[in-house]
């Protein structure tokens, strides 16, 4: 345990929404809420849980901060450290593999940094390779943050890194031109 | 083929909107009370009917399972809708949730009705975070139209969707690791019995059923249950959607009737395999979790239930994965040991130390440093893994191990051979 006070408290918006969430519950099963909660809190941290945050929850929730611990570490979206302002997350799984996901690491690896989680030298991004994201028929395909970009090659995903370097990313979605998941014809 | 006006996904790709207005001029939420005025016993027979499966994977028929639901229980019932598409492979429901919203809350009323549940949760998988967001405003505009809510659609009956988002765990695509994630623990798999239509969600009665198990309901209670099963197979019934990736032309979801021959499929809609079928390898018919077939089996196939499991492999979430001539299949299968050993939730013994073991010797056999004993050894653990876990992803790790050397043992073996003498 830490001696530090801890000093996270939902802001003004997320408690009301942190409200909003608890409703959605039965009032004797607020346990249910862990999960939005921790999301809610990790969004107002820049993306990542301190012990001290998931302390603030489990107190939020009444109920024992061990539980909340095995909830963040169970659930691969609960971040423990700072990732950068941007994850980048590649899908390596087979459908995205078959499709050349290895090309999009080596641009993840030449843009970002040589090794997975770590922060880029500017502290804009990280990257990791991830298990599938369901979208294989737009493979391979990164998540960066909340968005997906799709259907990428080596150099669409350069184009991506960069256009977040630039500060005015790129659209969402397909980097081939395509709509959603329909077949070019 | 599977004519335009039977298709039930009209704007499976987004070309409209996915508002209720639109989606209103599409044919849903028409008239939703009267259905519901026929009452349970009539929406139960008309899915029993339509002899519609399950479309998550498991293929159970669905009018079966909600006739399990207790009619008089004083508990709350429960209707939980898993959103959690994650087997590799498959990505339909996403373009369900994205664009075709009202589809599958209108689904969730009637399911909801006919189960006597007032509340439904819809568990969606974390990574799908543009596609929570339409789902809650497509919720948000059923609730302000009336549609849901108290006296939803003015049919009498009070009903709310509340929707949650997972974290990132495959696990919890199965349904009751599904429901104890939504009591907000680990998303681990609960020994059955009891099963969930006795004891679900808080000790409940609850039924877990697939988005597009659900978002098909108001169509196949409008156009009826023999229509839903006029396509098809007996027993393999209706139209499904399928994702076809891999090496293939052009990639995509489509909606076809079920049955339809998976050369025909690939062909018609997927712009065929890259360098042609002759280029063909092997195929992945239902994602991840079911063991390939080789290209001989490929060229006459049936994409239905019955058919594949015929063939030892299976329809699951209809995902196909299609591998060309080019492709390392040991590779390609040790990707998806990677995914199980990543994915498995560390309950079960065999399951926790079995899939990062077949990981292990799945890489190196593809690294060439393996015999003909380590397969041998390595089938065997498939075998002592399958059947001895709480949930099925002890099998799901080692059935796509099991259908690679069915197939491809001599090939592999072979591969080894020329690997070491090098």
């Amino acid at each position: 345990m830490s001696n530090q006070k801890n000093t996270f408290v939902f802001n003004e918006e997320n408690a009301i929404k942190a409200k909003e969430i608890l409703l959605k519950y039965p009032t004797e099963r607020k346990q249910s809420a862990i999960m939005p909660l921790l999301d809610l809190a990790q969004r107002q941290n820049e993306n990542w849980l301190s012990r001290d945050i998931v302390e603030y929850v489990a107190d939020y929730l009444e109920m024992p901060f061990i539980k909340a611990w095995e909830v963040v570490t169970f659930y691969s979206m609960y971040y423990t450290k700072y990732n950068g302002k941007y994850l980048v997350q590649v899908c390596g799984t087979t459908p995205c593999w078959l499709k050349g996901s290895d090309q999009v690491i080596k641009a993840c690896k030449e843009v970002i940094s040589p090794e997975p989680n770590t922060v880029s030298s500017d502290g804009l991004f990280s990257w990791m390779q991830v298990e599938c994201l369901g979208a294989c028929v737009n493979a391979p395909l990164v998540q960066i943050n909340d968005d997906y970009y799709e259907d990428l090659t080596y150099d669409t995903t350069k184009n991506v890194l960069q256009s977040l370097i630039d500060g005015s990313p790129l659209s969402i979605g397909s980097q081939s031109g395509r709509k959603s998941s329909k077949a070019v014809s | 083929m599977l004519k335009e006006k039977d298709k039930i996904f009209t704007n499976l790709f987004g070309d409209e909107p996915f508002h209720l207005r639109n989606a209103q001029a599409r044919g849903d939420w028409d008239n939703t009370n009267e259905l519901i005025k026929k009452g349970r016993e009539w929406i139960i027979d008309e899915m029993k009917k339509s002899e519609l499966r399950g479309r998550g994977g498991a293929g159970f028929p669905t009018g079966l399972k909600w006739s399990f639901m207790p009619k008089d229980s004083k508990l709350t019932n429960y209707l939980v809708v898993n959103a959690d598409e994650s087997e590799p492979g498959t990505c339909k429901d996403r373009d369900m949730i994205r664009n075709e919203p009202h589809k599958l809350i209108e689904g969730c009323l009637l399911a909801s009705f006919a189960m006597n549940a007032h509340t439904c949760y819809i568990y969606i998988r974390g990574e799908y975070f543009n596609e929570a967001v339409v789902l809650q405003k497509a919720i948000d505009e059923a609730y302000d139209a009336g549609l849901i809510g108290k006296n939803a659609a003015k049919s009498g009956w009070d009903f709310d969707i509340f929707l949650h988002r997972g974290a990132g765990a495959y696990i919890c695509g199965e349904e009751t690791a599904l429901l104890e994630s939504l009591e907000g623990k680990k998303g681990q798999p609960r020994l059955k019995p009891p099963f969930p239509a006795n004891k679900g969600l808080y000790g409940s009665p609850t039924t877990v059923n697939n988005v597009e198990t659900i978002a098909v309901v108001p169509t196949i209670l409008r156009r009826g249950g023999e229509w839903f099963s006029s396509f098809g197979r007996p027993k393999n019934t209706g139209t499904k959607v399928f994702c076809i990736s891999g090496h293939v032309n052009n990639p995509c979801n489509i909606e076809e009737e079920m049955s339809i021959p998976l050369r025909e499929l690939i062909e018609k809609h997927a712009g065929g395999v890259t360098g042609g079928w002759d280029n063909l390898k092997a195929v992945i018919p239902g994602g991840s979790s079911v063991p390939l077939i080789p290209k001989s089996t490929c060229d006459t196939v049936m994409m239905d239930f019955d058919s594949l499991s015929a063939v030892k492999s299976g329809l699951g979430t209809a995902a196909v994965i299609v591998m060309d001539k080019s492709t390392d299949l040991v590779k390609a299968i040790s990707k998806l040991s990677r995914f199980y050993k990543h994915e498995s939730c560390g309950q079960c013994t065999p399951c926790r130390e079995g899939t990062g073991w077949m990981w292990r010797m799945m890489e190196k056999i593809g690294n060439g440093h393996a015999s003909s004993n380590d397969i041998d050894k390595l089938l065997d653990v498939t075998k002592q893994i399958e059947g001895h876990t709480i949930c099925a992803l002890g099998d799901a790790a080692a059935w796509p191990i099991q259908g690679l050397f069915r197939h491809f043992r001599d090939e592999i073996e072979d591969q080894l051979k020329k690997t070491q003498a090098a």
